[in-house]
Formats: C-alpha cells, sequence, structure tokens
C-alpha cells in the first residue's frame, strides 16, 4: 500500500455569490480517503454533498483550502491543467449517464482517449482498449448500439466503461443508481463492488441508505460540513477514520 | 490523427442537421458563385478587349457624327450633315501621317450563286485602303482600288468562308454574284480573319461603298449633301504622332462643317478611348457583382455564426459531457471552429460548382464572352474559409468558455 491517499483535503471552503450576498456551500472540509477505499457521500439536500463531488472531481475549485488529489495539489489549476486531470485521474459515473447521444457504445467509451493529447496510441488501439472495457462490464455484444437501443442499465455499464477507460486512480459516481429500477441498480452495484475488489477507489454520492450499504465507509454531510465519518455498520465519530487502515 | 478525428466529429454533426446545414451555407454559395462569375466575366472582356486590339490593326482613329452637340439655347448650328463621303477623302488628301483612311457602310441583301441563296447575306460597303486599315490578307484575286470605287464599278471580294459556302471547289475569282438587285464580278477572296469581337468578317462580302450607298441604302438628302456615312476609319503611319493628327483633323472638319471647334458636329476616338469604354462598362458590372460576393458573404457568415449559437445551445449537454471527460477549452473551440469552417467550406465548393454553371449560363445567355480563371476559385474558397474562421470564432468561444457543471445540469 502506498503511503500517499488518494483524496486529501484541508479545510475545503466553497461560497458562491458576490459581495455581501454570499452563500458557502462547503464549511472546511478536511477529508482523507486512500487507495482502493469505497466511500459513500450522504446528507440531505443542500448539504454540499454535489459541492463537494464537483471539486473532488476537479470540475470545480474551492473558494479556500488544499486538494491534494494522488497527491497532486489541484486547488489553483487553472482550466487547462484541470481537464488534463479529469482526463488522466477521475473517471465520473453520473445518474443521468451522460452518454453522446447518436453516438455508438464503443465511441462514448473511447471518448476521453480522444482528449488525451498524446499520440502514443493509434486509433486502432484506442478502438480496442475500448472494446475490453465494454467485455469488462460485459457489453461485448451492445459494442455498435446508440444509447437509445440501450436499457438504463446498459447505459450505466457503458458510463462505466468510459469512466476505466484512461485507467482513473478514483472513480466518482453521482447517484449512479438513481435513474434505475431496482434490479439495474442492483446490478450496478455489483459491477461497483467487483470494481472496488479489484483494487479501485470509488467515491460514490448517494441519498439512498440501501445503496450506501455496498461502500466501507459512509460520510454524512451537513450544512457544508462533515457530520459523520463511519465505517459502514459501525457508529464513529467524525475524523477517527483514517483512510485505507481498515481491513478489507 | 486528432486533427482527422476533428474533422469527422464535425462532420457528423453537419450531417445530423442536413437541411440546416445547406440553408446556412446558402449565403456562401452565393457569394462564392458570385465570385467565380465576376472574375469569369471580367477576364472574358479582356480577352475580347484583347482580340479586338490585335484584330482592328494598330494606330486606328474613328471618327463619328456627333448630333448632340450644343442643345437648346445653345448656337445650335443647322448646317450639320453629319459626316459625309467627302470627308473621308479631305482626310485622305489634306492631312500628313495618314496611311489609310476607310469608309464603311454596312447592308443585308439576299445572296445568290446558282442554286444556292443566302437569305440575308452580310454586305460591308467600303473603300480601297480597307485591306491596309484593318489587316486583311488576300487569299486569290486582289482587292478593288480607287479607281472602281469612283466609278462604282459592280465588283465583290468575299469572306472566306462566304467564298466556300457560295463556290465549293470552283475558284470564285471571275465568277457572278448576285447581291440584291445587282450583280457583281467576284476579283478576289481575303484569308482567313476569323471573330473579331463580335463580328464575323468572313462571312461577308466586300464590295465598293459607292455601290452600296446608291443601290442598297438612298437616302433622299444624298444628293444635296453628300452621301452620309456612320463612321470613318483613319490609319495613322507609325511614324506620325496621333494627337498631331487627330488636331488636323479636327481642324480640317471643323472647317469643311464650319462648325466651331468648341460645340463639333463630330466625334473623334482612337482605339484607346474605345477599349477605356468597354473596360468602364465591365468594370461597372465587375464592382456590382464584387459588391454582391461581399453582401452575401457577409449575410452568410452572419448565417454560420446564428446557426452555430443554436448550435452550442443546443449541446450544451454534450459540451459538459466533453469536458467532463478531459476535454479542455481550446479542444472545445476548435470543434466547433471546425464545423464552421467545414459548413462554409462546402457552401464554398457548391458555390464554386454554382458559379462555374452560372459563368457558363451567363456565356450563353447574357451575350457576353466568360473564361472561368483557375485562381479564381481559389480566391472564393479563401474568402469562404476566411467568413468560416470570423464569423465561427464568436460561437466557438462561447462554448469553450461554458462551465462544466452548468453545462452538465443542462436539459
Amino acid at each position: 500500500m502506498t503511503s500517499v491517499p488518494i483524496i486529501q483535503t484541508d479545510k475545503v471552503i466553497k461560497e458562491y455569490g458576490m459581495g455581501n450576498v454570499r452563500v458557502s456551500a462547503l464549511n472546511g472540509v478536511t477529508l482523507t480517503i486512500g487507495e482502493n477505499e469505497f466511500v459513500a457521500i450522504m446528507g440531505p439536500s443542500g448539504s454540499g454533498k454535489s459541492t463537494l463531488l464537483n471539486i473532488l472531481g476537479c470540475l470545480d475549485r474551492p473558494t479556500s483550502g488544499e486538494y491534494y488529489l494522488a497527491g497532486e495539489d489541484v486547488s489553483n489549476m487553472n482550466k487547462v491543467q484541470l481537464a488534463i486531470v479529469r482526463n488522466r485521474k477521475i473517471g465520473f459515473v453520473f445518474q443521468s449517464y451522460n452518454l453522446l447521444t447518436r453516438t455508438t457504445a464503443v465511441d462514448n467509451v473511447l471518448l476521453p482517449l480522444i482528449y488525451q493529447h498524446d499520440d502514443t496510441m493509434n486509433e486502432e488501439e484506442q478502438y480496442q482498449r475500448a472494446l475490453k472495457a465494454l467485455d469488462s462490464v460485459g457489453l461485448s455484444d451492445r459494442v455498435m448500439h446508440q444509447p437509445h437501443e440501450l436499457s438504463g442499465g446498459q447505459k450505466q455499464r457503458v458510463a462505466i466503461a468510459r469512466a476505466l477507460i484512461n485507467n482513473p486512480v478514483l472513480i466518482l459516481a453521482d447517484e449512479p443508481t438513481g435513474n434505475l429500477d431496482s434490479k439495474s441498480g442492483q446490478e450496478i452495484m455489483a459491477l461497483l463492488s467487483e470494481l472496488h475488489k479489484q483494487g479501485r477507489t470509488i467515491v460514490m454520492v448517494t441519498h439512498d441508505d440501501a445503496i450506501a450499504t455496498f461502500a466501507q465507509r459512509i460520510i454524512r454531510l451537513f450544512d457544508g460540513k462533515i457530520a459523520i465519518d463511519q465505517l459502514n455498520g459501525q457508529h464513529q465519530p467524525a475524523g477517527a477514520i483514517q483512510g485505507g487502515e481498515d481491513a478489507n | 490523427m486528432r486533427t482527422k478525428k476533428v474533422i469527422r466529429i464535425a462532420w457528423q454533426g453537419l450531417v445530423r442537421n442536413k437541411f440546416r446545414s445547406l440553408l446556412t451555407m446558402l449565403g456562401v454559395i452565393i457569394g462564392v458563385s458570385a465570385v467565380i462569375i465576376m472574375i469569369s466575366v471580367s477576364a472574358g472582356t479582356e480577352a475580347t478587349i484583347s482580340d479586338q486590339i490585335s484584330g482592328l490593326g494598330t494606330n486606328l482613329v474613328f471618327v463619328y457624327p456627333n448630333f448632340s452637340r450644343g442643345g437648346f439655347g445653345k448656337d445650335v448650328q443647322n448646317n450639320s450633315g453629319g459626316l459625309v463621303y467627302d470627308d473621308a477623302f479631305a482626310i485622305s488628301d489634306q492631312i500628313n501621317g495618314v496611311k489609310g483612311v476607310v469608309v464603311e457602310q454596312n447592308s443585308s441583301q439576299m445572296v445568290k450563286v446558282g442554286n444556292i441563296t443566302i437569305d440575308d447575306g452580310s454586305i460591308l460597303g467600303t473603300t480601297a485602303d480597307f485591306p491596309t486599315v484593318r489587316d486583311m490578307d488576300i487569299a486569290s484575286g486582289r482587292y478593288f482600288n480607287q479607281n472602281e470605287v469612283d466609278r462604282k464599278q459592280k465588283v465583290a471580294v468575299l469572306g472566306s468562308s462566304l467564298a466556300e459556302e457560295l463556290f465549293g471547289e470552283i475558284p470564285p475569282v471571275g465568277q457572278v454574284v448576285t447581291v440584291g438587285s445587282i450583280k457583281a464580278t467576284v476579283i478576289g477572296v481575303f484569308e482567313e480573319k476569323g471573330l473579331v469581337g463580335e463580328v464575323d468578317f468572313d462571312s461577308r462580302i466586300y464590295m465598293p461603298i459607292t455601290v452600296v450607298l446608291q443601290k442598297f441604302t438612298p437616302s433622299r438628302l444624298s444628293k444635296i449633301m453628300g452621301d452620309r456615312v456612320k463612321m470613318i476609319y483613319v490609319s495613322v503611319d507609325e511614324n506620325a504622332q496621333m494627337d498631331d493628327v487627330i488636331g488636323q483633323i479636327e481642324l480640317l472638319l471643323a472647317k469643311r462643317h464650319d462648325v466651331s471647334l468648341d460645340s463639333p458636329d463630330f466625334m473623334i476616338q482612337t482605339q484607346q478611348d474605345i477599349i477605356q469604354t468597354k473596360e468602364a462598362t465591365t468594370k461597372a458590372f465587375r464592382n456590382l457583382l464584387a459588391w454582391v460576393a461581399a453582401v452575401s458573404l457577409i449575410v452568410g457568415g452572419i448565417g454560420i455564426m446564428n446557426i452555430m449559437m443554436v448550435s452550442v445551445t443546443e449541446r450544451t449537454r454534450e459540451i459538459g459531457i466533453r469536458q467532463a471527460v478531459g476535454a479542455n477549452p481550446n479542444d472545445i473551440r476548435l470543434q466547433f471552429l471546425t464545423e464552421a469552417l467545414l459548413l462554409s467550406l462546402v457552401g464554398g465548393f457548391i458555390g464554386v460548382l454554382v458559379g462555374i454553371g452560372g459563368a457558363w449560363v451567363f456565356g450563353i445567355l447574357g451575350d457576353m464572352r466568360t473564361v472561368i480563371v483557375p485562381s479564381s476559385i481559389l480566391l472564393a474558397f479563401g474568402s469562404a474559409a476566411a467568413v468560416g474562421i470570423f464569423f465561427g470564432y464568436y460561437p466557438a468561444n462561447k462554448a469553450a468558455q461554458l462551465d462544466p457543471i452548468e453545462a452538465l445540469r443542462h436539459e
């Protein structure tokens, strides 16, 4: 096990608005998540889950505080640098899949490779890698299908394949089962658990307790702060867990 | 590899909305085709003018009658009879530095030899200096001389194609041809000359002008005022000063017509003047087309900009997805700029085809010569591309500046 945590934040504050009318969405979040953890972030609406996920995903920058992703300070990066970090280190899985319409499954999966900005991989290699990723989520028979020809569960599996293709250090899932029926939801969670077993680090936002039980560790946010940080099934005060030390 | 991909993605975007893309391209299509037609027309005119310069013979001065001198209230003189046949001889006899003087009178008559009849044969009545002044060579026989002109001899010299049409293999010299009401003896045949401007020199019959004036175009005034002519061609000697000769002609004609030089009843033009007039006419047409081209390219550009703005809004979600997986602002800008460029280049390509077709149709219907200039195709493509980049930049930049979180949330 490496000593560098995947996620390390220090007093992350996020405020919106200008001048006197300032709304703070995050109110000093200090958080460490180690390699190969499976963390669920929970909390009521307006607690700051989405804001935290956006910052962890390098889609947004904290107003103040620090964020190290796999040892790299990303809190002060510009747009271009953040895009590179998203491309190389993060895989997103969204509630509404966010696949390109009228684009085949395989083309959706290899989309991150287009934005790699190095020409080490030719198109054939990219294609082969996308096929492999689709195969790993059990969709090798849906390669040329477009999103409207796929079920919700299949769409989410395409999205997971897309999240995996760049071999990211972190997978961020935002309500991955929110648009799915319970059976498909269970399948997607089984797939995420499987990825966790293979050594992936996964952070998932959900409001569904049943879904959160798939995670090892549950962080509850309230008013932009971490209220509870506990191992699944236990009750421990916030900050008691140092990520990655628990037995798997 | 990435460039290829960018172009492919942009192309798919256009094909998805074929009809919309076509409508968007319309402005560019019109602009580009106008550029091509404009250049082909002006190139055609230049070619025609340069043909005329080589065909007219050099150092030519044209003398016309001018009936519009003076005007109401001014010293309008009543003694203007325009130009008469004798003016030509006066110029020829009294002015130094004149190589030859030609007077022409056209007529259309029935021409008949044996059982071959041409209903509207073109007759040109002219004088003995004609071959010198207009640069024509005799193929067989000879041209008529001044003596024959003076004595109104019924002789004819044939253009090369007419000679063949009328006589075929038979040598025409010595044969008789019926022209209108008279019978003329063929004394010579010209070498082939080809088209000069719009006039076919090879299909005409050349006869002494005296015969044409008397037999085919008689005027009641002829007996009193002398035979009127429409134009006198004066060929100036190579060694003589053009301006000097023109000055002498002006003085002479003013004296003969009893008019002042301030309001003469004639006009003198050089070949240069005529070319300039023609050029001015085509230049006006060319300028008009240039404006049409510029305006439609700008309108086309605005159309592209408008559609690209709509497209950026419609595809906000797509932009967000691309940003989330690692597209940076430059990637997004490049993608939309490529779409705009592709739109204008495809429009440019269609415009080139329409322009070539249009130039061809213009040549047939508009009674003008058009020449497709290859570099004009390049110019047209270039301006289309410039329009695409210029008007595509703003929407592309707008797409690039989108916030990924907002974009992903967009419905």
